[in-house]
């Protein structure tokens, strides 16, 4: 047994209401640069739907993932080693820019410059890439709310599948629509074949969080990742010609900090944990022969972290103390392996995802309420998840492989808590028969219920910091939040100039804090005069958000672009570069500004 | 000014094109990149490029053997020097036709499909004006030696021995200067091309990944780097190739 480390995420569809903060934050954060316009390293699909890029999930065309070949290896789909060497001039499989969409902007100057006339200016949409005149056709949610789906419901590569096999009886059943959204970023698999497919070996996978990136220096563009990922979330950056994926926002990881798109979720159904498993068994896990026990096969890979002997092989493997309390206390190990109410996406991928999905039941309840039953009682929601063939089987298709009787199961439950804790919110007796219907004790099903309705901000992001004595080899710097006055928070003892430069992570995430609990304007006081134009929320003028007056007395003539700050050197305080430009600004340039500060 | 074009320049060249490698290695790893444009447009590249990158990987193989391997050795084994040129006129003609054509159709792609046209640079059209050179001209001393004179010149009794003669550093200048202008000319736009090769896109090129057929499929990387996953730092790292989906190796096997 070789035990390893894996930052997992768990969704809860559930609560998604579509809104897509997710996946404009991510956006934001990681993929608003030239060259990567039309990559979401986060994006929120309507199901049923053909998903971005379109119609991804036909591996028949796309050849993603790893399949079986003969004598039962694990192989990739897209083909060997060989193979993989003879398509490196022209890659065989490759979505094009239209597969995903051509990424635009409007002419927003015409708004204000046309001159005066009898006609509205218009903004017209031009193309990020060729920079003329565009006509927008498609996006990374163009079918979002079932948009268009009469036209293009057949579309979707699940919908197709079942339709075939059930001949057309669907057709009438879709089109009572059910619908649900499904939020989608790397699955940073146990099995990746992207990273399998990559010829020059760019990508890994971090032995200590399981987080897979793309070396930047190592990548030599030769495209083969984006045909070898089933789920297209490598993407090519086409100005730089490297592959670019999510990285699990691993600089905020590293400090302890969830991910932009768990932090900004509105629906808070994002959960960020632990798992410990046995990277020995992975491979053989993988290569299961029956697709539909492929769920089972991963979760015997998941290691129980209460167990003393997968305790002992951890620390053996050198996994601090306190990551394994956090694998202990993670939510994501207990959505997914102790309730079993979240499944892996397209498990028949073999990739072993580590982004786990707890199937809506909404669907059903919406169904039931329209019909005008009681969609908080169970037996009215066993009999429907029964009868309702379509959604399930869909979900089925999904999650485990059209293995119709584990989606069952995981919906009864859901049912089941639904209708138990409403006879609890009424005042009455708890019903420990509901619980019982689906093999849960009333205080496991009540746990359960605390942890998918109600668990806080600590309970849905348990997330370890990386160890203060690799900080060395830290990406970002690794540091603690946990105490006042620490390197995390803003104030220490010799002021910000003092000790090592603050991860940019802790700093805005601090400097936010701040900001939602003061009174005062944004930036008065915590960055002492540098402005981060993120938190400020247009209340009034902080200091240092303009340069001073030309006129001021005793300005410095001679450095102008630093006139603005008052005691650092830099008045950008968003970037990157703020923390450190605080520290090791060069002191020449400190002095007129210190001058200028204490004369007037 | 034979002693410049053929016992100087070489050397120049070649000082460049290793000085070049190493030092876009280390310094810019991060420009070393196919710069591939099949986001933009797949069709005609998915014909072009294999033809062309093909068609060069047997044109090379031409090269290397008709300057490294002497006359003599391929005598000795009983090949007559009609034969050899019959294969190589032949076998090296269709592969530089099939190069040339590839680039033409490459470059008729980049030039009238608008969002590659946008993305190339003018260190690429530079480049590839020398590359094209270099083909053109190489392919007109292969035709030019059937059908202008007959028999046409025996460059392997020429050019062959000043190549071979550069690495002992004896250059052989006087063998070199009596080729025929059109093999001069073709050794010119040559060494041109290997002096900008290492500040252009060709670059790519000496990275292909030959260790792929080699390496691990998973690849795991600490952030710790004397630590190898899964095993402790006492217990030493097997020399030698591994087996696919097994045991994972730390970056220096990669």
């Amino acid at each position: 047994m070789r035990v390893m480390a894996q930052m997992g995420m768990v969704m809860n569809l559930d609560k998604c209401i579509g809104c897509h903060t997710c996946s404009v934050t991510c956006k934001q954060a990681w993929t608003n640069r030239a060259g990567t316009e039309y990559v979401w390293f986060n994006n929120v699909e309507t199901r049923p739907g053909q998903g971005y890029p379109r119609r991804y999930e036909d591996q028949e065309k796309w050849q993603g993932g790893w399949s079986l070949n003969k004598r039962g290896k694990l192989v990739l789909k897209a083909g060997g080693r060989v193979s993989k060497m003879f398509g490196l001039f022209a890659s065989p499989v490759q979505p094009e820019l239209k597969d995903y969409y051509e990424p635009w902007t409007y002419d927003y100057k015409t708004l204000i410059d046309a001159p005066l006339g009898d006609d509205f200016p218009v903004a017209r949409p031009k193309s990020l890439i060729t920079g003329k005149d565009t006509k927008i056709t498609w996006s990374a949610n163009w079918d979002d709310d079932l948009g268009g789906s009469p036209e293009m419901g057949h579309l979707d590569p699940v919908i197709e599948k079942l339709r075939r096999e059930s001949e057309d009886t669907i057709k009438l059943e879709f089109e009572k629509t059910f619908m649900f959204y499904l939020p989608r970023i790397c699955e940073h698999c146990l099995n990746p074949s992207c990273m399998a497919s990559c010829p020059s070996g760019a990508i890994y996978k971090r032995v200590e969080d399981g987080i897979v990136l793309v070396d930047q220096d190592k990548c030599r563009g030769w495209r083969q990742c984006i045909t070898g990922c089933p789920y297209k979330k490598m993407y090519f950056n086409h100005k730089t010609g490297k592959a670019e994926k999510c990285t699990f926002c691993y600089p905020r990881i590293e400090v302890g900090l969830p991910t932009v798109c768990s932090e900004t979720c509105v629906g808070r159904l994002r959960y960020l944990g632990l798992f410990l498993y046995d990277a020995d068994a992975v491979t053989e896990a993988a290569s299961v022969t029956d697709p539909q026990e492929l769920y089972d096969a991963q979760m015997d890979v998941l290691l129980d972290p209460h167990d003393p002997a997968v305790i002992a092989a951890a620390r053996a493997q050198g996994i601090q103390d306190d990551w394994i309390d956090a694998a202990q206390r993670s939510p994501v190990y207990a959505l997914a392996k102790v309730y079993k109410v979240a499944l892996p996406l397209h498990p028949e991928y073999r990739t072993m995802p580590m982004v786990w999905y707890v199937p809506p039941l909404s669907p059903v309840v919406d169904l039931l309420k329209e019909q005008g039953h009681d969609a908080e009682d169970y037996g009215n929601l066993f009999g429907a998840i029964d009868a309702l063939r379509i959604p399930v089987e869909y979900l089925a298709e999904l999650f485990t492989a059209g293995d119709a009787d584990r989606v069952t199961a995981v919906l009864k439950k859901l049912a089941a808590m639904r209708s138990y804790m409403r006879g609890i919110s009424m005042g009455n007796d708890p019903d420990d028969s509901i619980p019982a219907a689906v093999g849960m004790a009333g205080q496991e099903m009540y746990e359960m219920y605390r942890l998918m309705a109600i668990a806080k901000y600590e309970e849905r992001y348990v997330i370890p910091q990386a160890h203060m004595e690799q900080a060395h080899d830290l990406e970002e710097m690794g540091c603690s939040l946990d105490f006042d006055g620490g390197p995390g928070m803003q104030d220490s003892p010799f002021g910000e100039a003092s000790g090592k430069p603050a991860p940019v992570a802790v700093e805005t995430f601090n400097a936010l804090r701040d900001r939602q609990t003061s009174d005062n304007v944004a930036g008065e006081e915590s960055l002492r005069g540098r402005v981060n134009l993120l938190n400020w929320d247009g209340n009034g003028t902080p200091r240092g958000l303009f340069p001073d007056k030309r006129d001021a007395p005793r300005m410095s003539a001679d450095s102008p672009a630093h006139s603005g700050g008052r005691a650092g050197p830099s008045p950008d305080a968003g970037g990157p570069s703020a923390s450190a430009s605080g520290a090791s600004g060069n002191p020449a340039d400190n002095e007129p500004n210190a001058i200028a500060l204490e004369e007037p | 000014m034979d002693i410049l074009l053929w016992g100087v320049l070489p050397y120049v060249m070649m000082v460049i094109l290793v000085g070049g490698l190493i030092w876009r290695y280390k310094y810019d790893q991060f420009g070393w990149t196919t710069r591939s444009s099949q986001l933009y447009e797949s069709r005609l590249l998915r014909i072009g490029s294999p033809v062309f990158h093909f068609g060069l990987l047997a044109v090379i193989a031409g090269h290397l053997f008709g300057l490294v391997i002497p006359m003599s050795w391929t005598q000795a084994v009983g090949m007559s020097q009609d034969f050899y040129h019959f294969n190589a006129l032949f076998v090296g003609g269709i592969a530089g036709i099939g190069t040339l054509g590839g680039i033409i159709l490459l470059i008729y792609r980049r030039r009238v499909t608008g969002p590659v046209f946008m993305a190339t640079t003018r260190n690429d059209k530079m480049m590839y004006v020398v590359l094209t050179g270099a083909i053109v001209f190489g392919l007109w001393t292969t035709l030019a030696s059937v059908f202008l004179g007959g028999e046409g010149h025996n460059y392997r009794e020429t050019v062959s021995p000043w190549f071979r003669s550069l690495f002992i550093f004896q250059p052989d200048i006087t063998s070199m200067a009596i080729a025929p202008f059109s093999f001069h000319l073709h050794t010119l736009v040559g060494m041109l091309l290997f002096t900008i090769w290492p500040f252009t896109r060709l670059v790519h090129a000496f990275t292909a990944p030959l260790h792929y057929l080699f390496r691990p499929y998973i690849v795991y990387r600490s952030r710790d780097k004397g630590r190898i996953a899964g095993r402790s730092a006492a217990e030493p790292v097997r020399r030698g190739w591994s087996a696919v989906g097994t045991r994972d190796r730390d970056t220096r096997n990669r």
